[in-house]
């Protein structure tokens, strides 16, 4: 990439604040949540509006330059690891709702507005915008779609793809075009959750929803996972849905007491947090269900919320149990993997013995309700070879994960932090087939290139005889033989 | 006995030569074929691919007046005898099936454990194929959305008859490509499903249907306003708007017997004096509409009011509260009146005739405005590069 001369013709189209090519601030961006892989982009760009977006595409297409875009870089999977030949397109100059609409129940978002803004502002109004990944205060709506994001309350409400009604996209192209479910083609449920390799969310319009008209929450606690695991299998097997159902074992709630002194009832080898909401009466009365539930499969100590301080304190301990794993150990890797729910005893039982035939420390915090699991796998990055031995078990758990019929991802996305697990879940085909679609889409594998798939389709002419070096080649992506 | 007739019954035990009862909105097949399993179907099309064969499918017939006629169809397949249940994996609420499994039989199935598939059955005998290649939804779409929302996993057979899968079995998982929403709704343009698996709800144990008659579509408007906007949490709500009768409001309420008992009378309150509350279905809740001529229409929730004036005359039915709506005209209404109706629907937002006579379709824009149909125009060349797939069927006359 030809910096100088890329970064002139941005800078003419965004003028100069909208360019960032200074060495120091560019290292700024070099990686997101996901930090032990990092790369500094070649130039960030801060595009206010769909028009400089597609702009800024249309220079990289004609230049051959390949760009990501990045939202709030809370990303777990190098989702927006940037390209050190490449732009990195930032989306934190488009903040703006641009419209609330209570009587339709949705809004109009630009894709760099902050997840718990969009509640913030419709709250007032008795609504709220349900998907609430844990990083809500920081991720963008444009990243939540990107890897269509789910959260604690997603058991009941849906992932980001059962939320948005419309996404507004510049192509790979650099077209800007609308995507709907219907009429045609659901290419609006196709773009949401890949991972912004279909093109760039410019205008996202979401549906609100209205806030339930009451919130009961449990803290359950339990002598050992197994009790635990059977409160929730005894939970759903009565035909309730909970809000949310999450769970932390020892080693999880012992970081969590460490870091936030959350008070959850010492000698837990589990605690289950139980979140029902919607009409009054009924939440009344599966709440005494679940609370009898949780009696009866051994739980020995039961805390009910009487309040929004005492509801925010049970949530305190789980929502920091990720940072708070940093307090008993140096280093660690958030792992996320899915089982179908009714193997969650028996794959903690693997778990359980692959870390100590390993000598790793695994703790374990989840999504129970829907098999999520995010073992976090600790390790001391001072020691010789002890990151190495953390992501062989870590690649073992996912591998558990897909043995029992699972996913080696619920939320965070496979980015680039994954892409060699797919071979795994997936056959050749599976994923050619999915790369159909990312042909259709980016013919020139310029969007977000080496994200998702271990080895990119060479899109080609469709069909029959292919002209000249293929981009991929070219551009030392792929190679043919 | 064509080369192609020989080499089809090669690799699949029921195939026989179509006839006039098999033609798809008049196009007669060739060859009917019905594949017992996965891979007998899989061997149809990568034969169907050697010999150019167009290839439609079909499930119980119950759509097959959707859409366009296909401009070919030398092979149609019929998904019927793939019916198993695969796997019902009650503790973890979802199933896996094959795609030509009724869903009527799906929900006896999935009753006896106390468990649905939260889809409407609005075409009797439907399969779930069918219904997701159509992406057909009813009343439930208002809590639990559409096919697409329910999908979790899905294999399809391409074009070259390969066998590819996305998605999978658990409700949670965002691994690679929802081909699975890609699919939906396609009309069958993009390959064949065979195999599907959905998240499941558990059944409610109370329900209650509240209607009520209002004075009109300026009323009706007012009293859905008002349910949506209030703490019932209805699972649906229905207006039914017969040519010549009264605006019916209808509500439906799920949950435990004594809290759909207390928000089936405050939905009542909300419906006005004449309000019923009762436990039976109406007779007309989420049935699609028989007209000749019938239109879908996605619109916001407050356009409730102009639907109903639009379709003044003929018959509307609709998810008042999600704005999908579907207006029924007789085959007599003339070209000019349905022009007139799609206008003004296509100002509000998406109408596509569903179907209408032959002789209609000609001057009709079926599809209206398609936004992104370039994109969907180079999606289909991917999957479906000779366009053998239900060709001229889908938007825009994807072919
Ligand atoms: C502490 C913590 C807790 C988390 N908890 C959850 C959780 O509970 N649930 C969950 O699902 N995730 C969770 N995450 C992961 C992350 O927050 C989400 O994936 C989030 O949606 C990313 O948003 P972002 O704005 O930070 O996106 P980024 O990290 O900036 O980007 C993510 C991806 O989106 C793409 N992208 C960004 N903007 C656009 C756009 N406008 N158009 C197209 N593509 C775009 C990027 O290229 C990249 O591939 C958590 C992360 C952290 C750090």
């Amino acid at each position: 990439m030809d910096v100088a001369a890329m970064a002139a013709r941005f800078t003419e189209l965004l003028g100069a604040d909208g360019v960032i090519t200074d060495p120091v601030r560019l290292r700024t961006y070099d990686c997101d949540g996901l930090t032990y892989h990092r790369a500094t982009p070649g130039i960030v760009v801060l595009p206010d509006d769909a028009e400089q977006v597609a702009a800024i595409v249309r220079e990289c297409v004609a230049a051959g330059v390949p760009y990501v875009a990045r939202g709030s870089g809370t990303g777990l999977s190098g989702g927006a690891l940037p390209r050190t030949d490449g732009v990195l397109i930032v989306t934190s100059r488009m903040r703006r709702i641009l419209e609330i609409d209570i009587d339709n129940e949705r809004a109009v978002v630009e894709p760099g507005v902050i997840n718990l803004d969009v509640s913030r502002a419709v709250r007032p109004h008795g609504y709220y915008y349900a998907p609430d990944p844990s990083s809500q205060q920081i991720c963008s709506i444009g990243g939540n779609v990107a890897e269509n994001s789910g959260g604690a309350h997603c058991l009941k409400y849906g992932f980001t793809a059962h939320h948005v009604l419309a996404c507004e996209i510049v192509t790979p192209e650099g077209e800007i075009v609308t995507l709907h479910d219907w009429p045609g083609y659901d290419l609006l449920g196709t773009f949401i959750g890949a991972e912004g390799t279909l093109g760039i969310t410019t205008k996202i319009t979401v549906r609100l929803t209205r806030l339930p008209e009451t919130v009961q929450t449990l803290l359950a606690a339990f002598e050992s996972m197994e009790a635990g695991g059977a409160a929730v299998s005894a939970i759903i097997g009565a035909g309730v849905v909970p809000a949310a159902i999450e769970m932390m074992d020892a080693l999880s709630i012992e970081a969590a007491e460490a870091a936030v002194q959350c008070g959850y009832p010492p000698g837990a080898g589990a605690v289950l947090i139980v979140e029902l909401d919607g009409p009054a009466a009924e939440v009344e009365e599966q709440f005494a269900e679940v609370e009898r539930l949780c009696r009866e499969a051994g739980s020995f100590e039961i805390r009910i919320a009487a309040d929004d301080t005492a509801r925010a304190l049970i949530w305190t301990g789980r929502k920091s149990a990720f940072a708070a794993v940093g307090r008993i150990s140096p280093a660690y890797i958030v792992q996320d993997g899915v089982i179908p729910r009714t193997a969650l005893a028996q794959v903690l039982a693997r778990i359980d013995e692959l870390s100590r035939g390993s000598g790793v420390r695994v703790a374990n915090v989840f999504h129970a309700g829907d098999g999520n699991l995010h073992p976090l796998v600790l390790f001391d990055d001072g020691e010789p070879g002890a990151g190495e031995r953390a992501e062989e078990v870590s690649g073992q758990i996912l591998d558990l994960c897909i043995e029992h019929g699972g996913s080696i991802t619920g939320e965070h996305g496979v980015g680039v932090d994954k892409s060699r697990y797919m071979p795994r879940m997936f056959t050749d085909t599976d994923l050619d087939t999915m790369q159909m679609v990312r042909c259709a889409f980016d013919p020139a594998g310029l969007c977000n290139p080496g994200k998702i798939f271990p080895t990119p389709r060479l899109c080609g002419e469709v069909p029959g005889v292919r002209k000249g070096v293929h981009p991929l080649v070219a551009s030392g992506q792929a190679e043919q033989f | 006995m064509t080369t192609s007739s020989k080499a089809l019954g090669e690799v699949c035990a029921d195939v026989r030569p179509g006839d006039a009862d098999d033609a798809v909105q008049g196009v007669a097949p060739e060859h009917v074929a019905a594949p017992a399993t996965v891979e007998e179907a899989s061997e149809l099309m990568r034969v169907a691919a050697e010999h150019g064969l167009a290839v439609v499918a079909r499930g119980a017939g119950t759509r097959m007046d959707w859409g366009a006629p296909p401009r070919r169809c030398d092979l149609l397949v019929d998904t019927r005898g793939l019916d198993r249940v695969i796997e019902h994996a009650a503790g973890d609420l979802v199933v896996k099936v094959e795609a030509g499994l009724p869903l009527h039989r799906l929900s006896e199935t999935l009753e006896a454990s106390g468990q649905r598939l939260a889809l409407d059955l609005p075409l009797e005998g439907s399969t779930v194929g069918g219904t997701l290649a159509t992406a057909a939804a009813g009343p439930l779409r208002l809590r639990y959305g559409t096919p697409r929302d329910l999908l979790i996993g899905v294999t399809v057979i391409r074009a070259d008859g390969a066998v590819a899968r996305a998605g999978g079995k658990v409700v949670k998982n965002v691994a690679g490509y929802d081909l699975g929403k890609l699919v939906t709704g396609s009309y069958g343009t993009l390959g064949l499903i065979v195999e599907a698996a959905f998240r499941l709800h558990p059944l409610p144990r109370g329900r209650a249907f509240v209607t009520a008659r209002t004075a009109g579509a300026t009323a009706a408007g007012e009293v859905v306003r008002g349910v949506l906007h209030s703490a019932i949490v209805p699972s649906a709500i229905e207006v039914d708007a017969p040519a010549d009768g009264p605006v019916t409001v209808g509500v439906l309420v799920e949950g435990s017997p004594s809290g759909v008992t207390a928000r089936a009378d405050a939905a009542a309150a909300l419906l006005g004096p004449g309000a019923e509350v009762g436990e039976a279905v109406p007779s007309w809740w989420g049935r699609g509409l028989a007209g000749e001529i019938l239109i879908e229409l996605r619109v916001k929730p407050t356009d409730l009011p102009r639907v109903l004036d639009i379709a003044a005359g003929a018959e509307a039915r609709g998810s008042a509260g999600s704005g999908a709506w579907q207006i029924a005209l007789p085959a007599d209404a003339g070209a000019r009146r349905v022009a007139e109706v799609l206008e003004a629907a296509r100002d509000l937002g998406h109408a596509v005739v569903l179907t209408a006579p032959p002789e209609l379709r000609e001057g009709l824009d079926m599809w209206g405005p398609v936004p992104a149909l370039g994109l969907m125009r180079r999606v289909k060349d991917q999957f479906d590069p000779e366009h053998r797939l239900s060709p001229g069927r889908f938007a825009g006359g994807i072919c």
